[in-house]
């Protein structure tokens, strides 16, 4: 009886007693440490406090509120930016000027529907450095640039469907690409102009097809989209063909433009399972830059590619792991024995991601290329041209930060080749003066001991870049 | 002999029942804030106010699912709007209450996805004075829970973490208002007692019958400056499903819910 009296005695007073009620930090009694305008106690915001409630919309402070909220958006048929830009080289090149890159450009965007949704998108170039200043369309050249202009809807809830030109990107590399054969602009990266115009445009058909256990996309090009490959025209290149460095005007290519047979086709079948993103790819095309040489008619030409291949990316200890890996099998040189055409090969990369500091990211990739066929290549090789090594490799890291609450990015990307014993470095600062008004200046580096290897052929090209961006 | 053995005995189990009230209540706050509704889609407003007065904006659409009930795991869908720069970026969130989240990004310029590593949730989210916890939800579990004092309007709770390496505060006090179990009020302290971080929730508007937060502050001393957002055209009950929560609405944004 005495031990009950105890417990309920115990149970009654313990609670508080025992909950060892916490000593308030200084600024929560009222002191004066408080930032000013932070009330202590806090008052009920309104809505709560035992007031009577009303209604969304009946509520004549809520409503008012979001009448002004709507007011400082009307919605432009048009967003876009202005974007003045100007590179030079920081090293004699005695085939190109010394301006790489000077331009004016008006990039504006529009999107309308809901069930049907059109994109259109397309920027008006003022080019001082470009020669020729023709619009091609297809190409991508001169003072209008179609960057999109397509349709996409679901005629099935497990179905999309987008039509027409648009910037298509998949797999896991860091400006390493294997199973990413869409075009890309190689150009306009390399002289400084905005990373987002490192892709170019598809005149494509992309089918979606969505379900539990995989998802499927299936891209059709009729004709086929090269590369906005370094053509010798702005920027200057090593030709094992020519024997030395090329530029001062482009190269004569035949590029395959057959609608409905020199096409290209390219299947992702992907699913997540755990986090874990695993990808199976496919590709019949050309390989996207011309790569191969006609010696009869002297053109320089896009090979038959077909690469199959697979990626995964997921978590991994505090960061992102992705690995990918694609068969080139080279169509036209299947035993390896044309010199003038790339050989089939094998790549492969590795990444690793984390964040190592507060506000700071760091990726280190590994990439190798291997041929399939050295030793016909060899055998095959006229006497006198520089062969090219069995295997390449690449080690890439990149290094961002971001500093004033994101205001200033930071951005260092360095693509080092063990094998080739050359690299290139891009160095971008970007600032946000404003929402609208944002500061670029940056570099890109090429290094190397020979002038003839994939990095090195561009040492005279390096340059420097800034650019001024005004949004809307 | 046994009256002490009990004593000790009943002191353990009142401790303990003090605890597990203080979690729960926390618990219920977590609910009322992140995971009302079994869905919901909301525009937001987002204005960055640095430490010398220069404002930013963002426009930006949520859309949120839970997988379950409260306090479980969570998808989440971010479309941007404005400024023109960032128009049609969208983020993908996956919580996981087991582990790290699933973080996504999609780059429209470049049609990239990137999956973003999510080691630090207590980074600013695009530049703002909200950290990626605070806007997909800091798990109760993750910290120990005192009850302070319940008043009239307030359970007022203090909080410390259960991995202090893992996080820049020592402590923190919400203050949770009784009827609508809403945080609207939250005061993050350094380990010497220095106030640096308060969340203050400005409004709150009854939608579908859910107490909803409609504006919310994150003043930070430690950046300088403050970050206020606005929600409004708020819905609950979109019928979402897992599947909205993936690569496809990042290529293809669902516009029939965003818009």
């Amino acid at each position: 009886m005495q031990g009950l009296t105890a417990l309920v005695l115990i149970l009654a007073v313990a609670p508080p007693a025992f909950a060892q009620m916490p000593a308030l930090p200084p600024g929560l009694g009222g002191q004066p440490e408080l930032p000013p305008g932070l009330r202590v106690p806090p008052e009920l915001p309104p809505g709560l406090g035992g007031q009577p409630e009303l209604p969304v919309g009946l509520d004549g402070r809520d409503a008012s509120g979001q009448a002004a909220i709507e007011a400082e958006e009307p919605s432009a048929l048009f967003t876009g930016f202005f974007d003045l830009r100007y590179g030079a080289r920081t090293q004699d090149n005695s085939l190109m000027p010394r301006d790489i890159l000077g331009e004016a450009r008006l990039h504006l965007e529009a999107g309308f529907g809901t069930t049907i949704q059109t994109r259109l998108a397309f920027d008006v170039v003022g080019d001082a450095v470009a020669s020729d200043h023709s619009v091609e369309l297809h190409a991508g050249a001169g003072a209008f640039d179609l960057r999109e202009a397509n349709i996409s809807f679901s005629p099935f809830q497990s179905m999309d469907v987008k039509v027409g030109r648009q910037i298509l990107t998949w797999g896991t590399g860091d400006l390493l690409f294997i199973n990413d054969l869409f075009p890309k602009d190689y150009e306009s990266f390399v002289i400084g102009r905005d990373i987002e115009y490192l892709k170019s445009p598809s005149d494509a058909v992309k089918l979606s097809f969505f379900s539990d256990y995989a998802n499927l996309d299936l891209i059709y090009t009729p004709q086929f989209d090269a590369d906005r490959y370094i053509n010798g025209e702005r920027v200057s290149f090593f030709s094992p063909i020519a024997g030395g460095q090329v530029g001062g005007g482009a190269i004569p290519v035949d590029l395959p433009d057959d609608s409905f047979s020199d096409d290209e086709l390219a299947v992702r079948l992907y699913r997540t399972i755990r986090g874990f993103e695993l990808a199976a790819y496919f590709y019949d095309g050309f390989w996207k830059s011309p790569v191969g040489y006609d010696t009869g008619r002297a053109l320089y030409t896009f090979p038959q590619l077909k690469v199959v291949g697979g990626s995964l990316r997921g978590p991994v200890g505090p960061g992102i792991l992705n690995l990918e890996l694609g068969h080139y099998y080279s169509a036209e040189d299947p035993m390896g024995s044309e010199h003038n055409i790339p050989n089939s090969q094998t790549r492969w990369l590795i990444g690793y991601e984390m964040e190592v500091a507060r506000e700071t990211t760091l990726g280190l990739q590994y990439y190798q290329e291997i041929q399939d066929d050295q030793t016909t290549y060899l055998a095959a090789l006229p006497t006198g041209m520089t062969a090219r090594p069995e295997t390449r490799d690449v080690l890439t890291a990149r290094l961002t930060r971001s500093f004033l609450d994101q205001r200033l990015m930071a951005n260092l990307f360095i693509a080092d080749s063990p094998s080739d014993k050359d690299g290139y470095v891009r160095a971008d600062l970007s600032y946000n003066i404003s929402d609208a008004l944002r500061l670029n200046v940056g570099i890109n580096h090429f290094y190397g001991d020979s002038e003839q290897t994939f990095y090195g052929q561009f040492q005279d090209d390096s340059n420097a870049y800034f650019g001024l961006q005004f949004g809307f | 002999m046994k009256q002490i053995v009990t004593t000790l005995f009943v002191l353990l189990f009142a401790t303990q029942l003090q605890a597990q009230s203080a979690q729960d209540i926390m618990n219920r706050a977590s609910a009322a804030i992140y995971y009302s509704g079994a869905d919901v889609r909301g525009d937001v407003s987002m204005t960055i106010v640095d430490g010398q007065g220069r404002k930013r904006s963002r426009s930006l659409v949520l859309l949120r699912r839970n997988e379950g009930a409260a306090n479980a795991d969570q998808q989440m869908y971010i479309y941007f709007t404005r400024p023109s720069d960032v128009n049609r970026t969208a983020f993908l969130v996956w919580k996981n209450t087991r582990g790290a989240d699933d973080r996504w990004m999609y780059l429209p310029a470049l049609d990239q996805v990137r999956r973003i590593a999510a080691s630090d949730e207590r980074t600013s989210f695009v530049g703002s004075h909200f950290f990626y916890e605070d806007v997909s939800g800091r798990l109760p579990k993750e910290d120990r829970h005192d009850l302070v004092e319940t008043n009239g309007t307030y359970h007022v709770m203090r909080s410390r973490p259960r991995k202090p390496g893992k996080v820049e505060f020592a402590s923190y006090v919400t203050y949770i208002e009784r009827t609508s179990m809403i945080p609207t009020r939250m005061e993050f302290y350094k380990a010497d007692g220095t106030l640096y971080r308060v969340m203050e929730v400005l409004a709150v508007n009854t939608i579908q019958g859910v107490p909803t937060v409609t504006q919310i502050r994150m003043t930070d001393n430690d950046m300088g400056g403050n970050t206020t957002l606005r929600y409004r055209n708020v819905r609950y009950g979109n019928g979402f499903g897992s599947d909205l929560f993936s690569e496809r609405s990042l290529r293809a944004p669902p516009m029939e819910y965003l818009r």
